[in-house]
């Protein structure tokens, strides 16, 4: 008789959701994959854990995880996390989504949520432009890049995220890409067993849409690029993490204690209502 | 948190308050645990007030960047179980109108007041209007269904704000409260129930074992009972089209139909246990004065004046604004020769009556950009009517 295989994270993903609706070669699996074992490895309790995803191609995570999960409007996951969050502390809340959601839509957002120091844990797949309606330039996208709408090269300069989230007031800040798989899974775990506001950039192949107007047109051109520009700079100045053709710097830029917005709020009310007194 | 409940309903009796702060207090006596907010004129006053409130009995209170991400929290903390609300006025009101949507397609509960001042853009911040009613109904896109009240008085800023969120909580819509800078800056006598009597409603939690529960399954109803996170249902909510399992169905025009029309009917099918409308001096009436918010108080003390004068004029007041009350504005044309309409806008709930009055003519008094109208200016029009 023919035992019926089970992959051993099966029970981590929603499988009436798949199959995902990634192109080949995208990195965003490699994302999901990594969190899937940092949960694993770290035994959560997924009755306890909810993921929150904006819109774009790694927004779909939130429907792929076999938790309490939420797909919001555009740009919208942080402050809906930060709701749920504030709502019930016991909560793990993670927010998955991409570099046009969380930086550019949601950007205000974001550096509002750092600066409280809210204890949401937020993953950035970074693949440098809008996948989902089709490769426009975006927040991330590289100086001359090609996109739909760049197409004599994009004058904009894009943001530095892990700078902007150590301005910030994150108190975990981390960078790497998808080729750093044991990296990013430690990262990950690291971050969820953290205070406050938490944030891990991952540098993500989008060869289909993205990689395909810059002469990297396979999953494997541009994890070759990856490879061949990272470096790991632990604790190194954010402000100097540059992504460039020749230099991508990763690794883990901050990690520092400071009290949570949610144990500060929780705090302040037992003391309000020692005070409080009957009518 | 859930320990701190001490001082959750003011004592019963007479206060005199505001209606910004009626409202707050409104909200806390609903069960309101949560509230997020962005400073805005005349609105303001209802999140100061809460901001120190809150936290006597363990409710929480955060300022947030924007009306966007406010709405956005409130709807989060909806989802993780509590009852949340925000407060506006049109500008953030403006802003909201996405996620408005996004509240009506996920089901989350949930309140906005939204204390409306001259418009449009940033208009006139300390003046009173009514131009976000059309706004209220139709602001986000797409078709959906929402639930507006409209208070009169500071009493009422109490009364419905409570009702707002027993609506939200029976038909998991955004029910909102559409005051106007006068009832909310006003102050007058408000009298508090005692805690016991007033009505709180819950809303409705799944039937269903976990590994049978489907968020988006409706009851007879329309209704679909609502598990919240945490609890251990793991179910998804996305504001794609989804199907009953919460799951995008972005392909399916079975699912889409079946949803969005799904959305609109569990409000309009429980119209008569929604709509609330006060008549006053109707029975005989030739001609009819429709009015809402605070211009209701001048239309009637007009009519009074009216009766005073021999005229035979009644007051239907809305107090739903939506779903609008079209059966009690039809009962009434069918018997008065004339309606007056009072409106401190261009002209928009108007539309409505008209659409109601069909062959009974309906005289529009449009005010804008100053006090609302005199009980004289509006019973100038009935005279002129009759």
């Amino acid at each position: 008789m023919v035992q019926e295989m089970v992959h051993p994270f099966s029970k981590y993903l929603r499988s009436a959701m798949i199959p995902h609706i990634w192109c080949s070669g995208c990195g965003n699996g490699v994302v999901l994959n990594s969190f899937v074992h940092a949960l694993d490895e770290l035994q959560m309790d997924l009755d306890k854990l909810v993921v929150v995803s904006g819109i774009g191609c790694i927004g779909r995570s939130a429907g792929y995880t076999n938790a309490d999960s939420f797909h919001t409007t555009h740009g919208r996951a942080i402050p809906f996390a930060t709701g749920v969050k504030l709502a019930n502390p016991e909560l793990e809340v993670v927010v998955i989504s991409g570099d046009g959601d969380l930086f550019a839509i949601g950007g205000n957002h974001f550096i509002h949520a750092a600066r409280r120091n809210i204890g949401i844990k937020v993953i950035c797949a970074n693949n440098f432009n809008y996948g989902m309606t089709g490769g426009q330039q975006g927040p991330t996208t590289p100086l001359e890049s090609l996109t739909t709408t760049t197409p004599y090269g994009n004058i904009e300069h894009p943001f530095n995220l892990v700078h902007l989230a150590a301005a910030s007031g994150a108190t975990y800040v981390a960078r790497w890409t998808t080729l750093h798989v044991r990296r990013l899974t430690q990262s990950i775990k690291r971050m969820l067993q953290k205070e406050g506001f938490c944030f891990i950039e991952v540098v993500t192949p989008c060869p289909e849409i993205f990689g395909r107007h810059n002469k990297m047109r396979t999953g494997l051109e541009m994890m070759e690029w990856f490879k061949r520009s990272s470096v790991v700079e632990n604790f190194s100045d954010p402000s100097k993490a540059e992504i460039t053709p020749e230099r991508i710097v990763v690794g883990e830029f901050v990690n520092v204690q400071k009290v949570s917005y949610e144990k500060f709020f929780h705090e302040k009310l037992a003391q309000i209502n020692e005070k409080a007194v009957e009518w | 948190m859930s320990s701190m409940t001490k001082k959750r309903v003011l004592p019963s009796g007479a206060r005199f308050m505001s209606g910004d702060i009626a409202c707050a207090e409104g909200a806390i006596a609903a069960g309101c645990r949560f509230f997020a907010g962005y400073p805005i004129t005349p609105a303001t006053e209802i999140a100061e007030h809460l901001s120190a409130r809150m936290p006597e009995f363990g409710g929480i209170y955060i300022q947030m960047e924007d009306e966007i991400a406010s709405l956005v929290a409130v709807i989060g903390a909806s989802y993780a179980g509590l009852k949340a609300m925000t407060a506006t006025s049109g500008p953030g009101f403006s802003l909201m109108q996405e996620n408005i949507g996004l509240a009506a397609m996920t089901e989350a509960p949930c309140v906005i007041v939204d204390i409306m001042r001259g418009g449009p853009s940033t208009g006139q911040p300390t003046l009173p209007g009514q131009q976000d009613v059309m706004q209220a109904k139709w602001g986000s896109h797409g078709d959906y269904s929402i639930i507006a009240l409209s208070p009169s008085s500071v009493q009422e800023m109490f009364n419905l704000t409570i009702e707002a969120f027993n609506m939200a909580e029976t038909y998991r819509v955004p029910a909102l409260v559409m005051g106007d800078e006068i009832v909310a800056h006003m102050w007058e006598k408000v009298v508090i129930p005692p805690a016991s009597e007033i009505r709180i409603v819950n809303r409705k939690k799944p039937h269903d074992s976990r590994d049978k529960y489907e968020p988006f399954m409706p009851d007879d109803d329309l209704v679909p009972p609502m598990a919240c996170f945490g609890e251990g249902y793991r179910f998804h909510a996305t504001g794609l089209t989804h199907d009953e399992y919460g799951y995008p169905r972005t392909q399916s025009s079975e699912v889409q139909s079946k949803l969005v029309r799904r959305l609109c009917e569990k409000v309009s099918r429980n119209e008569d246990k929604i709509i609330r409308v006060e008549k006053v001096m109707l029975e005989d009436a030739d001609v009819a004065v429709v009015a809402y918010g605070i211009v209701a108080r001048a239309a009637l003390s007009a009519v009074r004046k009216a009766r005073e004068a021999g005229i035979k004029a009644g007051l239907l007041r809305l107090i739903t604004l939506w779903p609008f009350p079209e059966k009690h504005v039809a009962a009434v044309t069918n018997q008065v020769k004339t309606i007056v309409v009072p409106e401190m806008n261009c002209g928009q709930m108007v539309r409505e009556v008209e659409r109601a009055a069909k062959e009974t003519p309906v005289a529009f008094l449009s005010k804008l950009g100053e006090d609302p109208h005199t009980p004289n200016e509006i019973l100038k029009v009935i005279k002129g009517n009759i």
